[in-house]
This record gives structure tokens, sequence and C-alpha cells, in this order.
């Protein structure tokens, strides 16, 4: 593909995923928590924006079949592989870090991007997260 | 349940611009919009060569950026977290998760989930049952 059209399109697709996330209620960390307190008042928003990305992006895989799909770090995504313990143990943590901040990694860039002073903090801290288990395994990695 | 018509059907049209969004991403570089994954890639792996990582990164950038001044009531009480040591800790654990899961609620949410991948059903059930369980021993704390 002419590279000019990939840069392009992948710029549109950050924004326009933005502008989604920011419709969504994502950047608004009351509505997280509203939607994981099952125990309390549940706040069922963010199960719509579900039902609204699953089943699009479901038909936009399916006119894109026959194509290959690399994970977003450029490896290969295989279909079937195993549930492993690594798998459930970064689960764990990232619920309990997203039950505890009300963001996860898109609404925390777009934060960044609406108030870059105040987001600062917690984004050095989302990379320092994210950055901390490479330093401690060289080893192919397992894929979503 | 606390929702309002309108704020469903706002999320409904959200979640049908990120599978948009998600697709486009899909359809142009071949690869899986999954933030966190990108983010990384962004800023340890690729550096600031012109790639679709970058790109996709300073384009929720910008939607940031054009969304406090046209969208601001989108954004709850603050357009950022507010500085705490929950804050910090709390984005600090979704980072090592979201690496050691290999994905977040966007490359398991939208894009696993969108094809029945079994590690994302286990991923996005153990996210939410962590984070049900957090959040309640919270407000049992407060």
């Amino acid at each position: 593909m002419n590279p000019r059209f990939t840069s392009l399109g992948s710029f549109a697709a950050g924004l326009l995923f933005g502008v989604g996330l920011m419709l969504g209620g994502m950047l608004d960390p009351a509505r997280i928590i509203g939607f994981l307190s099952f125990a309390g008042t549940w706040d069922p928003t963010l199960g719509f924006v579900m039902a609204g990305a699953i089943p699009v992006h479901a038909l936009g895989r399916y006119l894109l079949r026959g194509r290959s799909v690399l994970c977003s770090d450029g490896q290969p995504a295989t279909a079937a592989r195993r549930v492993d313990g690594r798998l459930v143990l970064g689960s764990v943590l990232f619920g309990a870090g997203w039950g505890l901040s009300g963001y996860c990694p898109g609404p925390m860039i777009v934060a960044l991007g609406a108030a870059p002073w105040l987001a600062l903090a917690p984004f050095v801290a989302l990379l320092a997260g994210l950055a901390l288990p490479r330093l401690f395994e060289r080893l192919p990695t397992s894929r979503s | 349940m606390m929702i309002e018509p309108s704020a469903w059907l706002l999320a409904l049209l959200g979640g049908v611009l990120i599978g948009v969004a998600a697709t486009l991403f899909l359809a142009v570089t071949g690869r899986v919009a999954g933030i966190s994954g990108l983010l990384r890639a962004t800023v340890f792996e690729t550096g600031l060569r012109l790639h679709p990582a970058l790109l996709f990164v300073a384009g929720l950038l910008i939607a940031g950026v054009l969304g406090r001044w046209l969208l601001p009531s989108f954004f709850g009480v603050a357009p950022a977290p507010p500085l705490s040591l929950r804050m910090l800790g709390g984005l600090f654990l979704v980072g090592v998760g979201a690496t050691l899961a290999n994905g977040c609620t966007s490359g398991h949410g939208i894009c696993g989930l969108s094809r029945l991948s079994k590690r994302s059903l286990v991923a996005i059930g153990v996210f939410m049952l962590a984070g049900a369980l957090v959040v309640s021993a919270m407000s049992a704390l407060a």
C-alpha cells in the first residue's frame, strides 16, 4: 500500500478512535468505576460502547478476511493460543489498576492530549508499567 | 441502573466509531489496533520516525486536544486523572498488566472479542472481575 496512504489512515484511525472513546464516556473515570460496580449502582454505559464496537469490527474483519493480521507490535497474531498464567496474572493486575484509576491506556493518551500537564505523571506511571515486564524477560511472548 | 437515553445512544455511536477506527487501522497497516502495544512500540521501540504506531497515538492525542474544546462535557470532573497515589499506582498496574496479558481493553476487548479469541474472552472476564473486586473493596474502605 502507498506509504502516504498508510500514514494518513493510521492517523485518521487514531483520531476517530479517540473521538469514539470520548463519546463513549471512556474519559470519565466515574463511568468506568460505575461500570465495574456490580455490587452497587451499576452503570451499563460502557456495555453500549462494546455493543457498538464489536459487531462493527467483526464485520470489518469479515470484509478484510484473507489478509494476514499482525499484532499491534508487528508480531504474528496466531488465532488459537492457549490461556496461560501470564495472561491471567496480567489481566488481574490490569483489572485492579483499571478499577483503582478508572483509566485504561487509550483514554490515558486522549487525556494527555486534553490536559498535558495534569496527565503527565499518570502517563509516565503507565509507561513505566508497560516497560517493566520487558526488562525482566526477553522471552518470546504469548499473543492475544 | 443509572443511565439516561442520550448517554447510551452516544456510547453506542462512540462504539461504532471505535469499531470503524480499528477496521481502518487494520485495513491500512495489517495490524490489530491494540493501544497498549502501539503505545509501547511508539515510546520504546520504533523511535520518532513516522511509523503507523506513532501516527495512531498522535491521532489519539489530537482527539484529546480537540475534545477538550469541542466535547468538554465528556471528561467528567477533570480532563485528566487527578494526581494521587491511587491514580499513579493504578496506571502503573494497568501498564504492567497490559504488557503481561499482551493487550488491554482495545486489543482484547474490541479486536479480540470481535474474532471470539479464547484468550481475549478470558482476559476480559478477568479484567472485569478484578476491577469489580477492587471497586467494591475501595467503596467498602471509603
